[in-house]
């Protein structure tokens, strides 16, 4: 199974890299003029079509393209005139700081709420998180972030309204990336509070979204748990309520929960693109709407071509952790 | 068909949030066919004498940066933010359910290269496929739509396929293909018929989506253009303020909320009466 699954994602890569290229082909704008500028010649913006390979028929185009990429290369940005894999690599560990630290978050709310609610089922607190997690998933991200930043940021002037950390303080030593776990291990404090700091409005915002999705799946994952015979058995036997809860059934229930779970983290990832935009986080997210707005495709299909990737590769992963906590899952299943 | 109306609109009704989401979308639906009566100002027009102003009696949501009465602005903006998602999932649906069912039920080389074709899509992250068809096409509101428009159609392409595969291995469509019918008859009589209830909840749940991505579009530029007023757009512009004018991205912003809350939890409550076994409560 799994070698037909990683089959897949190579088809799956070789799809969206066509998808992607025949679309940023169609762009009507001219990448070489852009990049020439207003003032440039037609000879110098020729020279330049020629340099990039942009006179060559599209099939060639797309096999220098394809050949590239198997060997790791994405293609030069236009808009930074940089290796795509290399920017890419630059932005990615702040999108992934901000999806984990997003996904913990929606994760630890998520499941009180959404136990509370399997719990008190049809009354006031079912109702308050039902409410709750429909208007997570109708909440435009990019104006939820926006409405923090006036509260926080410009009414009460308590967290920072933008980046991921101040002027005047230097990233801590790099080890992982993730700017809050770098600077617990090398033990810069100022470091750690300022990225905490700035994580948290951005990762609020991206994390509120999946926090309804969570709560929903926990409840109804509790609910079917908690119709099963094995609690009427522990409740007849005198246990107490929260106990059965907690120790029997929630268990149970988390384990459909892991595909949602992971699946919520691949959203998260591209999810990013717009509370990133909002918060000025400097990743993937930010740098692709700049891509795409400069008409930039080298960018944008580098990025589409990796997140698919990650996304692709993030399924296989939870199926397989879904094998080894429910062994009654089988390979051909 | 009157007695099935009949016995939805009764486990409707006993359903307080699903009946709030039909009051709001209701609502909506009013606001969009009554902008222009309702609307206290003319949307567009400037006066540099009234630029950013506070909520007041006279403006209710305050103005913009060229003094146009924004609550006006977000009445008649609702005519292109709702629009969208009443185009996009429409054609979208239909198109979609169409080829699913055809796919689903006739099987064979085209199914699997349709199913390919549709995994592939599904594979890509949607908001990143739509932004850059979107980008491609160039930015305004109609190339957005045609964006969104493409994106959804595998969602219902799968749906549509899946119904169809189990549908036509029930009794009463092997009876029907026993009895000689043809594979029309058996996709528009059987299949598209009995695959409808889990479509249509997809579909409202989509409108609320569909109203968001249009909204996201909009907000980084690839949507709706100056000075068409349109929810995103003008969160986007209103975020130029956001440090002394809160109300200019605020309001906009709110439209979108509870637009997208109505149609989400109308969604909700149609899948539990007409998906059993998808309910959840």
């Amino acid at each position: 199974m799994i070698i037909r699954r990683l089959l897949w994602l190579g088809l799956v890569v070789l799809g969206v890299s066509m998808i992607t290229f025949v679309v940023s082909h169609l762009i009507p704008g001219d990448p070489a003029r852009l990049i020439a500028g207003e003032r440039a010649t037609d000879e110098m913006v020729a020279g330049i079509r020629q340099h990039l390979g942009l006179d060559r028929p599209l099939y060639v185009q797309y096999w220098r393209y394809l050949s590239g990429l198997l060997h790791g290369d994405l293609g030069t940005s236009i808009r930074t005139s940089r290796p795509v894999l290399e920017d890419l690599k630059a932005f990615f560990p702040a999108t992934l700081e901000l999806a984990t630290f997003a996904l913990v978050l929606a994760t630890l709310l998520g499941i009180p709420l959404g136990l509370l609610s399997a719990v008190y089922r049809n009354k006031t607190v079912d109702q308050v998180v039902r409410t709750l997690s429909v208007t997570g998933i109708s909440t435009p991200a990019f104006w939820l972030g926006l409405l923090l930043i006036i509260l926080f940021y410009a009414k009460l002037g308590v967290l920072p309204g933008g980046g991921r950390l101040p002027e005047g303080i230097d990233p801590p030593t790099r080890i992982s990336g993730f700017y809050i776990l770098d600077a617990m291990l090398t033990g810069n404090r100022p470091a750690m509070v300022e990225s905490l700091k700035h994580i948290l409005l951005p990762g609020f915002t991206l994390g509120f979204v999946h926090l309804g999705v969570v709560a929903r799946q926990i409840r109804s994952a509790m609910l079917e748990q908690l119709h099963e015979d094995y609690v009427r058995t522990n409740r007849a036997n005198g246990l107490p309520k929260w106990r059965v809860v907690i120790r029997h059934a929630l268990p149970n229930a988390l384990i459909p929960s892991v595909t949602v779970l992971g699946l919520a983290m691949g959203d998260l990832l591209y999810g990013a693109v717009l509370t990133e935009t909002v918060f000025a986080w400097p990743g993937m997210g930010a740098y692709v709407v700049s891509s795409i707005q400069a008409l930039d495709f080298p960018a944008v299909m580098g990025f589409a071509v990796v997140v698919s990737f990650a996304y692709v590769l993030l399924n296989l992963v939870v199926d397989l952790l879904y094998m080894v906590i429910d062994p009654r899952i089988t390979e051909a299943g | 068909m009157g007695d099935t109306l009949g016995l939805l609109w009764y486990r409707i009704r006993k359903s307080p949030l699903t009946l709030a989401g039909l009051a709001v979308i209701i609502l909506v639906l009013a606001v969009m066919a009554s902008a222009s009566a309702l609307a206290p100002h003319d949307p567009n027009v400037v006066d540099l004498g009234q630029r950013l102003l506070p909520p007041s009696a006279l403006h209710w949501f305050g103005t913009d940066e060229v003094g146009r009465d924004l609550f006006s602005r977000i009445l008649y903006g609702s005519r292109q933010s709702v629009s969208v998602a009443l185009f996009v999932v429409p054609v979208a649906g239909t198109l979609g359910s169409t080829i699913g069912c055809f796919s689903g039920s006739f099987g064979g080389r085209a199914d699997a290269l349709i199913m390919r074709l549709t995994d592939i899509m599904l594979s890509v992250p949607s908001l990143v496929l739509t932004m850059a068809l979107a980008a491609a096409l160039g930015p305004s509101l109609f190339n957005a739509m045609l964006a969104i428009t493409v994106v959804r159609i595998p969602f219902y392409v799968r749906l549509a396929r899946g119904q169809a595969l189990v549908i036509r291995e029930l009794n009463y469509a092997k009876a029907s293909r026993a009895f000689g019918a043809s594979h029309w008859h058996l996709v528009r009589w059987h299949v598209l018929k009995n695959a409808l209830p889990p479509i249509i909840v997809q579909a409202t749940l989509d409108v609320g989506g569909t109203i968001l991505m249009a909204a996201a579009l909009g907000f980084i530029g690839l949507g709706a253009q100056q000075p068409t007023a349109e929810w995103g757009a003008m969160v986007a512009t209103g975020r130029n303020f956001i440090l002394d004018q809160w109300w200019y991205s605020a309001f906009p912003g709110l439209a979108i909320l509870i637009t997208a809350t109505g149609f989400n939890l109308f969604g909700d409550g149609l899948r539990d009466v007409l998906d059993p076994r998808q309910k959840a409560g």
